[in-house]
């Protein structure tokens, strides 16, 4: 009988958990980060005791890193912090990267008082950040393109024409030296990495006056390659031929214009430390030795974003 | 040797055995439904109610401003609500009557041949998946919608054009969507009408045509009631398709706006929010289910007088 309640209860506990788990799917992904970097630890922790006890045969396994690595900072990076700890640590089963994401400038914060190893900036550092011994380690480029339909004959918008645009000033194509035709403004949900990246470079946040708010990029790309007059603005990697790209301040959106720093919608990614790389504990330093190298750029590529080197 | 036989006539045994376990099996199985509709009730309640009285329950009902991701956020979605109840009542008006006319067709007027034709055509239209028709209304709807927008709208400044992405197109495809579920719960219910009702009003000298709005529609009311419902339920609880034609902008609902409906807002923010955002999503999710849960107490309290009123 009591084992009977005890198989019960067993039972109930794992749907309880399942539900919670499927429930998680639904839930914040800051929060799902966590639970995952929580479950991650607890993972690491068991396979840190298991190499332990087969340190003694195995020697020197793949990786002797042990230990964790914070990375507390920008929301924007959640997708490529979210990739890169996972990867790195299947590589390193032995080193839990942990991320939280509250924001560029508390990044900054917790890495300036020690409370965590990186800080994670989707903007350049400000001088009195540098001041305080912080080093701006960019490991990666986000970069925005402005698009319309391929019929459009406007090459070429500056910094303010794009904002009038967007907040709903200029509303015809003639007012830019095109065809007298209207301007059908397509942007992104709320929520969306790129919708805030562009309205933040540009000082627009919820400035905007969209006629559509799509859900996805593809889906941006679809009504702007199919209605004329419209304009978009989607991520650097889905350009194709069905849309015109615009040059911005006569910049094409290319890898090396947005390095050179001339194209303006774009940000860079900074994973700061305190002090030089080379003065931090070995398992930032792999970190960012993955970053470097050829897997870790394949990686920054794979979330959309443009290798920093 | 003796063959075994397997027999539902068995022993006394076995035979209440099987009895007793098929019905624990179908009160179960009863059970499922009821259980289902409870945990859903109670998982909306649950997880739309913190965020009304967080945000405040006038702000979110009556607020005009849906800024979710604002440095001040503002949750209102009112303009929300009245879209889905503007284009559910919209789509409604467009699609009933087509739909019940064509029922009538297929029921009452068509030759067996023509009424073969039409009926696998409403049956196959009811099988088509909803994002289809999105897909229809982004390539062909959309288009039109938005030459008509060029000429309406022709030199004013403050129409903000929308590529043809608006309530009417919305309107338009739900109108199509609730079309076989109407037709088919309608014709069910005219087959239904004794013929002899038919006779006698042909017998009072009552034309083809009037035997059918005077006698038939009315003794068949309640069964297009039904289908009014399910065809009210369907329209408002679409998503796919209309989030592809709609813009799914916050607008007052009128023609040629961009407009969100209660469905798209959830579908279309939740993958990114976080935090109160989600709250308030999970909260127009809970708007959504009372919505549906007041038109079928509304129209089945209706129906049930109708239903009375034919008995007596």
């Amino acid at each position: 009988m009591k084992k009977n309640l005890i198989k019960i209860l067993a039972a109930a506990g794992m749907a309880v958990l399942t539900m919670g788990a499927l429930a998680g799917c639904g839930n914040s992904t800051a929060e799902t980060t966590a639970a995952e970097t929580k479950a991650a630890e607890t993972t690491a922790g068991t396979t840190q005791t298991t190499t332990a006890a087969a340190a003694t045969t195995t020697a020197k396994a793949t990786a002797d890193l042990k230990g964790s690595i914070s990375m507390v900072g920008s929301t924007s990076m959640e997708k490529l912090a979210t990739a890169l700890s996972e990867v790195f640590m299947e590589k390193y089963p032995g080193v839990t990267v942990q991320a939280e994401f509250v924001g560029s400038g508390a990044g900054i914060e917790a890495v300036t008082n020690g409370a965590a190893d990186i800080g994670n900036a989707s903007r350049n550092l400000k001088d009195e950040e540098k001041a305080k011994g912080i080093v701006e380690n960019i490991v990666a480029i986000d970069g925005i393109a402005v698009v319309t339909d391929p019929s459009n004959k406007v090459e070429n918008l500056t910094k303010d024409q794009l904002i009038a645009i967007y907040n709903g000033t200029t509303t015809n194509w003639k007012d830019l030296g095109g065809a007298d035709q209207p301007i059908v403004v397509i942007g992104r949900e709320s929520g969306s990495g790129t919708r805030s990246a562009f309205e933040e470079l540009l000082k627009l946040e919820d400035k905007c006056k969209y006629s559509n708010e799509l859900d996805s990029t593809g889906a941006v790309m679809a009504k702007v390659a199919s209605t004329p007059g419209s304009i978009g603005y989607v991520s650097l990697d889905v350009l194709d031929k069905t849309v015109k790209t615009l040059k911005l301040e006569n910049t094409d959106p290319t890898p090396e214009n947005i390095k050179a720093g001339s194209y303006f919608l774009s940000r860079p990614f900074v994973m700061a430390t305190k002090g030089d790389i080379s003065k931090q504990n070995d398992n930032v330093k792999a970190l960012f030795d993955y970053i470097h190298s050829d897997e870790g750029k394949e990686l920054v590529k794979s979330v959309g974003l443009i290798p920093a080197n | 040797m003796q063959s075994k036989s397997y027999s539902i006539f068995g022993g006394h045994g076995s035979k209440s055995g099987i009895e007793h376990a098929a019905e624990v099996i179908f009160t179960i199985c009863g059970f499922f439904a009821v259980l289902a509709v409870a945990s859903i009730s109670i998982y909306m309640l649950t997880s739309g109610t913190p965020a009304l009285f967080k945000v405040g329950i006038l702000d979110i009902l009556f607020g005009s401003v849906w800024k979710p991701d604002a440095a001040v956020p503002s949750f209102g979605i009112l303009y929300v609500i009245l879209t889905s109840i503007v284009g559910t009542a919209l789509a409604i008006l467009i699609g009933v009557p087509i739909g019940v006319m064509t029922s009538v067709f297929l029921a009452e007027v068509a030759p067996q041949k023509l009424a073969n034709i039409v009926r696998p055509a409403v049956e196959l239209l009811a099988g088509i998946p909803s994002v289809i028709y999105g897909l229809l209304g982004i390539l062909i709807l959309n288009p039109i919608m938005y030459d008509l927008e060029l000429k309406i709208f022709k030199g004013s400044s403050t129409h903000q054009f929308t590529g043809g992405a608006n309530l009417i197109s919305a309107v338009l495809v739900l109108a199509l969507m609730i079309l076989p579920t109407v037709i088919n719960i309608s014709e069910t219910a005219l087959r239904s009408v004794p013929q002899h009702f038919r006779s006698a009003s042909l017998a009072l000298g009552a034309t083809k045509i009037q035997t059918i709005f005077h006698v038939v529609i009315p003794a068949a009311k309640s069964g297009i009631i039904t289908a009014i419902v399910l065809g009210t339920g369907r329209a408002i609880g679409e998503a796919m398709a209309i989030s592809l034609v709609s813009g799914s902008s916050v607008n007052f609902p009128l023609p040629f706006h961009s407009v969100r409906f209660l469905t798209t807002a959830i579908v279309s923010e939740m993958s990114y929010a976080s935090g109160l955002h989600k709250q308030v999503l999970f909260t127009i999710g809970l708007v959504l289910f009372v919505f549906i849960m007041m038109i079928n107490v509304i129209l089945n309290s209706l129906l049930k007088k109708g239903g009375d009123k034919n008995d007596k």
